[in-house]
């Protein structure tokens, strides 16, 4: 399925290449490049890519581009998924996904491409085998590897592939046990110049850490599982459980994994926390524009709004911008036009305010468009849906695991218009 | 190899070579590829005889090949490496290998004998590598040696093993496809298998090698739909867009019915422009179906094998792999009826949150979809607006989900978005909306004046794109209905001064040109304008002003005509050949002369025709005939490799082709046949052991939700083991198969009750007549049983069902037979009355406990239940009370192998009262039990009556603390008392326990050392088959059987009563009837004195 993959870095080097057929040479990318040429923006590069031979499929990670080439017919997300999958794992292994991270790497890197790859089509793509195929690198690890010459290959073949749980390692021992989850939720949601909600959704993942001795049966259960409009597994989920009970049932793998994502059932209306009250002008005639921006708590339970961030994308005429912030610090980058302000924590009593004005190119006329105000912003122990967690329970194990349950509330994609609509006349139906 | 002598040896190494080895950085290639002597240097630390230097050059040599440098002069120097014992080496080595091996073929060849041996490796992990690389090496030569590794591997015991076949299978094919079908049979073999580690790899060989024979997928069809879920996801994938494909060409439109009421009311449809074409095919679809309809006049019943398959995949949808999500989703669409398919949208949907490369894929599927059935997404369309943040290429494909999904109830919103949109910055996403905008006025009549409008007033916007995609858009509106708007056309005519894109200007020129009428005195103005700049213009729009001129000659020939001969002599002389070319046809079409034709006659017409106006169309319509989700629908063009989505058959092609015959032995009712059936097949026990783990996965859910703590559910599951239990349980499924809503709890109070012979009796023919019918049963079965368990295979339920029968259907005359036998053995006038089972009393007392276990157990778990196979029938007994010492009062005890409910740390034991006095014993209880410390005992209840000649059994629980020690009670009558001892032999101090093969091995594992004891012994000719062991061991040790792979081994597992300590046994036999015990268990005490038993029982 998969041919080769090649690693292509922002300035369009290939870095890093791996074949998995019968090596297709790698001017095969020159159609990528003219594609990437095409595109104005990075992510622009369109994911599927014909040329005459070979069909390469892409994915935009860590600006870093992993080029896929395939021959034949093969359902495109199935590349995508698997892609995005590599990345997850290089990451996980590395810490980060970079090509600086990568090119250290290379031969851990070798030896996990060939693991999950055979002939192209996936073969251990599960974490929890990998690991105990090819041992992480830590620097511990590395260091003693320099000295004595030992390899990172796991020793011991992993029985984790024929059992069925093969997301989990066998034989983990832990001298503390502990579970942890951490309830995510992230809003969408766009806004129109009046500050009324357009559309408001809410995203939920449930990112588990467990340290678990054996083989520990897990279940977790919620006080309001209605909530939960759609819901998406870790395959270690028991499905006919959640079917039937609503229960999360699992056996979990070990360390970190992504138990649950969900999505608040959209009949519910959606509290948005943070209000933005807005003035952006810039008037005919004149090369000054007036920026005024205060942002407000709204619908918070009583839970500080923190790490709050603005940034929108000026128009192009903008020169400079001069603006005050009442708290944090805002940067304005002339070339790509773009303002971000660290705002911090909203203090309700004295709302962060940014006000200035902007300066336009002498002689251009006005702008046509106004700026969307994109926001981010953490809230710590809420989850804004008031989806709360029961009871979680272990089975199968006899000691006491010490269990942890964290909520947040951030921003997803979270944006605000600030723009009028233009004069087309109101349909009336 | 250890890291203490790898330490020794680069101790050693260090002041010699090591020095000069970290001297430079080992990532960096370029130095060596620019340099020969550095790859001497890497030949060296190869050739050398300590690992971490090979480990270090390899290391190297693998960075030159990721960063495409080429390393294939090393070749020789890295080959010999092959056999290599250090593991990171080995694999590096064969990283090297795969990639350069069709290079240096004949090289490549001295390898070939490591893989050779690793084949035969007894370790299946180290057989699977070395066929993974040796199916990798693409030398031709290696073909036959290829095929056969494949073949042996194919039949290999460990599903591993299988599964690297299946993978292999399509390397061998595209290396050399002549060996198609030879690699045919291997795939049909291999598509037989029950595991789901290898379901997956084989569809992907059964696509890539032989998509087009569907015939094999008939019997497997079933199988694949009930292993689907417990499939790893990117097998999912491959299974699902197969059976996609299977579906289509096995089973009837679900939506013909639909389609055909349909046929009255589609008015809403025609309504609009884009849909009509749609229309004429479905028309053309649908007088097709009448036709069939017609013939038939039979109301539609879905397969249920259809349903089945749709039902199956469900779940699917809740998957995090978006490819999982998309081959479901893709599936609904082409399979299931008009009703069902919206159930996938919100999946898609949530897809929209992932990465922007699957929203990019996702949209376009989504974008087909909406042209079919678009009221499916209609609930979802805010999660289509578009974000400022979105990247352009996403925008415009939700753009054109939202045109699709515009209709006249939502349309204002729509449009309300849309015009954000415009003040995007994105110029290019601008241009798509005006176009979108453009197309929902086509489509609906109600907001074409509305959109036309706002489209006019953004002519008068700053940005040329904006207006001159704008002109584009109107030009197209005009076209409907060009009468009212000659004011547009006169604002567009002044236009033509500013704007300067060459597709606007052509536009604009083309509809002063098409409606010169309505705007007579600008046309000309127009023309005089563009003659005066004609040689500057672009082609396209040369074309178009010699094109206004013609028109305008025709229409209007006194104010226009020397303009026109003034183009048209420019024209004559332009450098592009086309223009040249069309001046040159107009100028003979219009300009009369004595030498033109009949034409010119008819040139008002020819130019001046009714032109249809255009249709705004989604280049998504139509896009559906490529299967969804694949990547010829996502390029609109066929890709290599692509099958297509066969249309429905017309009538459907016999359904009793996908009818598995219940394999044999199923049908055997005798144990002994269907044990000899497994010796000769590993793969059904190994399916088993395949099947058995996701059962017991689902149990412990349910047992775990029964009870609290783990050694309930154990109890609960161990006592599912019993005989009443599978009684119970199966009296509940022929209520179930009946359909007759009896709880269990009645069963087991009828069975409570009335326990005469009749019941018995009346159960067993029941049972028999089940079997009979077992074989119309299966698919019934199965249709129920998947609904409740759906990960369970399909043959692990016929297999387990027959497995519960078995045991019951033979208890009942048995043990009366055998209790005869070994009673005569003690005393053989004193028995006579005696004959009554001795079973049947107990479940008395147990039911109540059992009842309550029953509850807890749903139907997965008593299929797990059986499984372990107790050897009811054999139960040995012991004498508690001489009659002589008892004074008539005889009394016998056994270990009755049911777990005590009230205590589960204690081991059941049977008594057996007889009274063989004349006068009646009363009051018959315990006393004063005198016990090692630890043990306990839970007392029988009180008998407070047994007449002379009479019997009577009653139950006791003893926890003998896992030790052999004899317990010493005391027996009370209402006159006397009588000192008695207990002694338990080793194997009744343990309770089975279920593993699977790799738990087992895993636990064997770790009980290695002291805590493993074995011992040879030969076993008897007669006793040789693995019928016989089991039975035997079985007999001697309360222990359930490990589902095992290999044929000559035999692996049972227990756990003693009261520490729960594990107990593992392992009979291998060799030739000969030699044959080896192994026995680990923690306790060594009762590890020694289990080997002694079972030796014992062995060899008698």
């Amino acid at each position: 399925m998969i041919h080769s993959l090649f690693l292509i870095n922002a300035s369009g080097d290939i870095f890093l290449e791996k074949h998995w057929k019968s090596v297709v040479s790698r001017s095969v990318c020159d159609y990528f490049f003219e594609a990437q040429e095409r595109a104005t923006e990075p992510e622009n590069v369109p994911p599927v890519i014909p040329t005459p031979h070979h069909y390469l499929i892409s994915v935009l990670r860590h600006r870093i581009y992993f080029v896929a080439v395939i021959q034949s017919e093969v359902p495109p997300l199935f590349v995508i998924e698997f892609l995005h999958r590599v990345v997850d794992t290089f990451q996980d292994y590395f810490g980060v996904c970079t090509e600086a991270a990568i090119k250290d790497n290379v031969v851990v890197v070798y030896e996990l491409l060939e693991e999950m790859l055979d002939n192209g089509f996936p073969l251990a793509t599960e974490s929890n085998i990998l690991k105990e195929l090819i041992k992480p690198p830590t620097i511990l690890r590395t260091m003693v590897n320099t000295i004595t010459g030992s390899t990172n290959v796991g020793e011991q073949l992993p029985t984790g592939q024929l059992s069925v749980v093969p997301w989990r390692r066998t034989g983990v021992k832990y001298t503390n046990n502990e579970a942890y989850f951490d309830v995510v939720e992230e809003i969408d949601a766009i806004i129109d110049k009046s500050g009324s909600t357009i559309t408001a959704e809410i995203q939920g993942v449930i990112d588990a850490c467990v340290k678990l001795t054996g083989m520990p049966d897990l279940t977790l259960s919620f006080m309001n599982p209605r909530l939960l409009d759609d819901v998406s597994f870790h395959p270690c989920v028991r499905f006919k459980r959640w079917e039937a009970e609503r229960i999360l049932s699992f056996i979990p793998p070990d360390g970190n994994f992504r138990l649950l994502s969900y999505h608040v059932s959209s009949q519910n209306l959606v509290a948005i926390p943070v209000y933005v009250k807005h003035n952006i002008t810039f008037r005919e005639g004149s090369s000054q524009g007036r920026f005024d921006l205060t942002l407000g708590p709204k619908q918070t339970m009583g839970k500080a709004v923190e790490s709050v961030l603005v940034s929108s994308q000026l128009p192009r005429g903008v020169l400079n911008a001069n603006l005050n912030p009442s708290q944090g610090a805002y940067t304005f980058d002339p070339v790509t036009k773009l303002l971000t302000w660290d705002v911090g924590k909203i203090n309700p009593q004295k709302l962060p305010n940014l006000k200035g004005t902007m300066n336009l190119q002498a002689g251009a006329s006005k702008p046509d468009e106004n700026p969307t105000i994109n926001i981010q912003f953490k809230i710590q122990q809420m989850a804004i849906s008031g989806l709360k967690v029961n009871r979680l329970d272990m089975y199968g194990e006899k000691y006491k695991p010490f269990k942890g349950i964290k909520y947040m509330t951030k921003a997803g994609k979270f944006q605000v218009r600030t723009y009028q609509h233009f004069l087309m006349v109101q349909t009336s139906m | 190899m250890s890291a203490s002598s790898a330490f020794n040896e680069e101790k050693m190494g260090s002041s010699s070579v090591g020095e000069a080895e970290y001297a430079y950085d080992p990532v960096s290639g370029k130095i060596f590829s620019s340099d020969y002597n550095r790859h001497d240097d890497l030949k060296e630390m190869l050739d050398s005889n300590k690992d971490s230097l090979k480990l270090e050059a390899m290391k190297r040599i693998v960075a030159m090949i990721a960063r495409g440098k080429n390393a294939s002069d090393l070749f020789p120097a890295v080959v010999k490496n092959v056999a290599c014992k250090n593991i990171e080496v080995k694999k590096l080595v064969y990283v090297y290998l795969v990639r350069y091996a069709e290079e240096q073929q004949d090289l490549a060849l001295l390898s070939i004998s490591t893989f050779q041996r690793g084949l035969k490796d007894p370790n299946q992990l180290i057989r699977a590598s070395a066929l993974r690389v040796l199916s990798s090496i693409r030398v031709t030569i290696i073909v036959p040696i290829m095929m056969l590794a494949i073949k042996e591997a194919a039949s290999d015991m460990s599903p591993y093993v299988r599964k690297t076949a299946a993978h292999a299978i399509p390397k061998l094919y595209s290396l050399d496809p002549e060996q198609k079908d030879q690699l045919i049979e291997v795939i049909e073999k291999l598509l037989a298998d029950k595991t789901t580690l290898v379901a997956g790899s084989v569809v992907m060989a059964f696509e890539e090698v032989c998509p087009e024979r569907i015939d094999l997928i008939h019997k497997n069809y079933r199988k694949l739909c009930n292993l689907l879920i417990d499939v790893e996801e990117w097998g999912q994938v491959v299974i699902i867009n197969m059976l996609t494909r299977y579906a289509r060409t096995q089973f009837l439109n679900p939506n013909l019915n639909e389609s055909l009421l349909e046929d009255g009311g589609s008015g809403d449809k025609t309504f609009y422009g884009s849909d009509e074409d749609e229309d004429d095919d479905e028309k053309e679809n649908k007088e097709k179906a009448e036709a069939a309809a017609l013939a038939k006049r039979k109301p539609y019943v879905m397969d249920p094998d259809h349903r089945l398959l749709l039902r199956n995949t469900k779940p699917l949808l809740q998957s995090r792999n978006a490819a999982v999500v998309m081959a479901v989703a893709q599936l609904y669409f082409h399979l299931a009826p008009k009703a069902e398919v919206g159930v996938i949208a919100k999946a898609l949907v949530r897809l929209l949150r992932s990465h922007s490369e699957v929203q990019f894929v996702v949209l376009q599927n989504v974008a087909t979809m909406t042209i079919r059935r678009r009221g499916m997404f209609e609930p979802y369309l805010k999660s289509f607006y578009i974000r400022s943040t979105d990247p352009t290429l996403i925008k415009i494909l939700k753009l054109e989900v939202l045109t699709n999904l515009a209709n006249e109830t939502n349309i204002s919103t729509i449009l309300r978005e849309f015009q954000t949109y415009i003040k995007s910055m994105d110029k290019d996403f601008v241009a798509a909306t005006i176009q979108a905008i453009g197309r929902c006025a086509t489509n609906i009549g109600e907001v074409r004046d509305t959109c036309l409008n706002g489209l006019v007033q953004l002519l008068s916007n700053r940005d040329e794109l904006v207006v001159a995609e704008s002109v584009v858009v109107i030009k197209k509106l005009l076209q409907m209905q060009p009468e009212k708007h000659s004011d547009i056309i006169k604002h567009m005519a002044k236009l033509t001064d500013n704007i300067q894109v060459p597709m606007a200007r052509a536009s604009i020129l083309w509809l002063i040109g098409e409606y010169c009428e309505h705007v007579p005195k600008i046309a000309p103005d127009v023309l005089r304008k563009m003659a005066k700049s004609f040689t500057y213009e672009e082609d396209i729009v040369k074309l178009q002003i010699l094109n206004l001129a013609a028109k305008l000659y025709l229409t209007n020939s006194k104010q226009t005509k020397l303009l026109t001969q003034y183009v048209l002599n420019l024209a004559k002389y332009d450098q592009n050949y086309d223009i040249r070319d069309r001046a040159r046809f107009i100028r003979q079409l219009i300009v009369p002369t004595e030498k033109s034709g009949a034409l010119s006659k008819y040139a008002k017409k020819l130019f001046l025709a009714l032109k249809p106006a255009p249709v705004l169309e989604s280049p998504f319509k139509d896009r559906d005939h490529f299967q969804l989700g694949s990547l010829s629908h996502l390029l609109n063009a066929k890709a290599g490799g692509y099958q297509e989505l066969p249309d429905w058959p017309e009538a459907a092609p016999d359904p009793s082709v996908r009818n598995v015959e219940v394999p044999e032995w199923t049908k055997c009712s005798s144990r002994e046949k269907r044990k000899e059936k497994k010796v000769e097949k590993p793969f059904y026990s190994d399916s088993e052991g395949e099947s058995g783990p996701t059962e017991s996965a689902d149990s412990e859910t349910n047992s775990a939700s029964a009870s609290d703590s783990a050694s309930d559910s154990e109890q609960s599951r161990s006592s599912s083991e019993s005989e009443e239990s599978d009684e119970g349980s199966e009296s509940e499924e022929e209520k179930e198969n009946k359909n007759k809503k009896k709880v269990v709890k009645k069963a087991v109070k009828e069975s409570e009750s009335e326990q005469s012979s009749e019941e018995e009796n009346r159960k067993l023919e029941k049972k028999i007549k089940q079997q009979e019918k077992d074989s119309e049963t299966v698919s019934d079965d199965e249709e129920s049983d998947s609904e409740s368990s759906q990960s369970t295979s399909e043959d692990s339920e016929s297999e387990a069902e027959v497995k519960k029968k078995a045991p019951v259907s033979r208890t009942p005359p048995k043990p009366v037979k055998k209790e005869k036998k070994e009673m005569s053995l003690l005393d053989l006038d004193d028995f006579e009355p005696a004959t009554s089972p001795q079973v049947t009393p107990i479940s008395t007392l147990l039911s109540n406990s059992l009842v309550t276990d029953l509850e807890g157990l749903s139907l997965s778990d008593s299929v797990l239940a059986p499984s372990t196979i107790t050897p009811s029938g054999t139960l040995k007994s012991y004498e508690l009370l001489h009659r002589i010492t008892g004074e008539g009062l005889s009394v016998e005890y056994c270990f009755g192998r049911q777990p005590f409910s009230p205590d589960a740390n204690m081991v059941a034991v049977q008594l057996q009262f007889t009274n063989n006095s004349t006068s009646e014993t009363k009051n018959l209880h315990m006393k004063d039990v005198k016990l090692q410390s630890g043990m306990r005992v839970k007392e029988f209840p009180e008998i407070e009556l047994l007449p002379a000649g009479d019997t009577a059994s009653a139950v006791m629980g003893i926890d003998f603390c896992d030790s052999t020690q004899a317990a010493n009670l005391q027996l009370c009558t209402s006159t006397r008392k009588f000192f008695v001892s207990i002694q338990p032999p080793v194997g009744e101090l343990m309770r089975p326990v279920f593993l699977t093969e790799n738990e087992f091995k895993r636990e064997q594992g770790q009980l290695m050392g002291m805590n493993e004891l074995t011992e040879k012994l030969i076993l008897d000719a007669k006793y040789r088959n693995e019928h016989a062991i089991v039975q035997r061991v079985t007999t001697a040790a309360h222990l359930s059987r490990v589902p095992c792979g290999s044929d000559n081994e035999c692996r049972f597992a227990g756990r003693t009563v009261t520490s729960g300590s594990l107990v593992l046994v392992t009979v291998a036999t060799g030739e000969e009837g030699v044959a080896q015990l192994t026995v680990n268990c923690e306790k060594m005490v009762i590890g020694t004195m289990l080997v002694k038993d079972i030796l014992l029982a062995l060899t008698q």
